[in-house]
């Protein structure tokens, strides 16, 4: 049952994609180009899906648990750090060169259409690279005598 | 301007790296209707699983899974959003439009900055937008501002002052 809901809430958050336009680079570039062929359709995504969560979040982050888990699993760091903002700021120039966020491709990936696959190719070695580097780094100060 | 068949593909060093810019059909009730959709899933993540949607953590966690149990549950969401598509065409006969802005080194770039960016920010647009500021998580608001400053920039530069 755990994997049938959560195949269900893929295939729900992926019809939003689909519909909404996020998974259309042209839409999304567009979205941010004020100066130029300006489309504010991705304002109307984002009202949207906020205005969903922030209320569906008040009615179910109160109950004792999840249906189908534990617990919840909230983020606890409050912290605002150079690595959360220049992240972001990496991730501003990225998505603004190629108008793909992870949210937007990984669904439309399912039509096979060469620009995605050659994003999330480039993604994944993205990730992959930093979770390396992350983790070599973990292991070196962990031999580092105190 | 010139046509995209003018445009060499395969170099990386482009005086024009992106295809001539294309205005796209403004679409307010589809596209509410998609933001709709994509926070009841946010919700029902988290009504199910106690869990943040967020498309960089739960792909993290299929590449560097922390247990059989945890990694199960995240390959079901991916192959949930995979599947959408073809439903989308089941009822609509066709597959969601996609067209890109750039050339193929270009969006090479660009996928792997922003395989970079949200790892090292923990978070990207459904994860830290929508999830984080709707439950109104500092961390999440300040990084949401931040790309979407860093990404308007970034179009402006690629339209209107490289080769746009």
């Amino acid at each position: 049952m755990r994997l049938i809901s959560a195949y269900l809430v893929g295939l729900i958050f992926g019809l939003g994609i689909s519909i909404s336009g996020m998974g259309n680079p042209a839409k999304v570039v567009n979205f941010f180009d004020f100066a130029g062929q300006w489309d504010p359709s991705l304002a109307f995504v984002m009202a949207g899906a906020l205005f969903v969560t922030f209320l569906g979040y008040r009615w179910v982050l109160p109950r004792p648990k999840p249906l189908q888990s534990d617990r919840f699993y909230i983020p606890a760091s409050r912290i605002i750090d150079s690595r959360l903002l220049g992240g972001a700021i990496v991730f501003g120039i990225g998505w603004g060169i190629s108008g793909f966020c992870p949210g937007g491709a990984i669904p439309v990936t399912g039509t096979l259409n060469q620009d995605v696959l050659i994003f999330m190719a480039s993604l994944l070695a993205g990730v992959i690279a930093v979770r390396l580097v992350q983790k070599r780094r973990q292991t070196k100060t962990a031999r580092q005598p105190v | 301007m010139p046509a995209a068949t003018d445009i060499p593909e395969g170099l990386l060093f482009l005086p024009q790296p992106q295809v001539p810019a294309m205005a796209t059909e403004f679409t307010p009730w589809v596209s509410l209707a998609g933001g709709l959709l994509i926070g009841a899933a946010s919700v029902l993540l988290m009504l199910f699983h106690g869990r943040i949607l967020g498309a960089t953590g739960i792909l993290s966690g299929v590449l560097f899974p922390s247990g059989a149990q945890d990694w199960a549950w995240r390959v079901m969401i991916i192959l949930g959003m995979v599947s959408a598509p073809v439903v989308f065409l089941l009822f609509s006969g066709q597959f969601p439009d996609i067209r890109s802005v750039v050339t193929v080194p270009w969006q090479i770039a660009g996928g792997f900055l922003v395989g970079v960016g949200v790892t090292v920010g923990s978070g990207c647009t459904s994860g830290h937008g929508v999830c984080g500021m709707a439950r109104l998580s500092p961390r999440s608001i300040a990084a949401t501002l931040t790309f979407m400053l860093a990404t308007a920039i970034t179009v402006y530069i690629m339209r209107h002052v490289a080769g746009g």
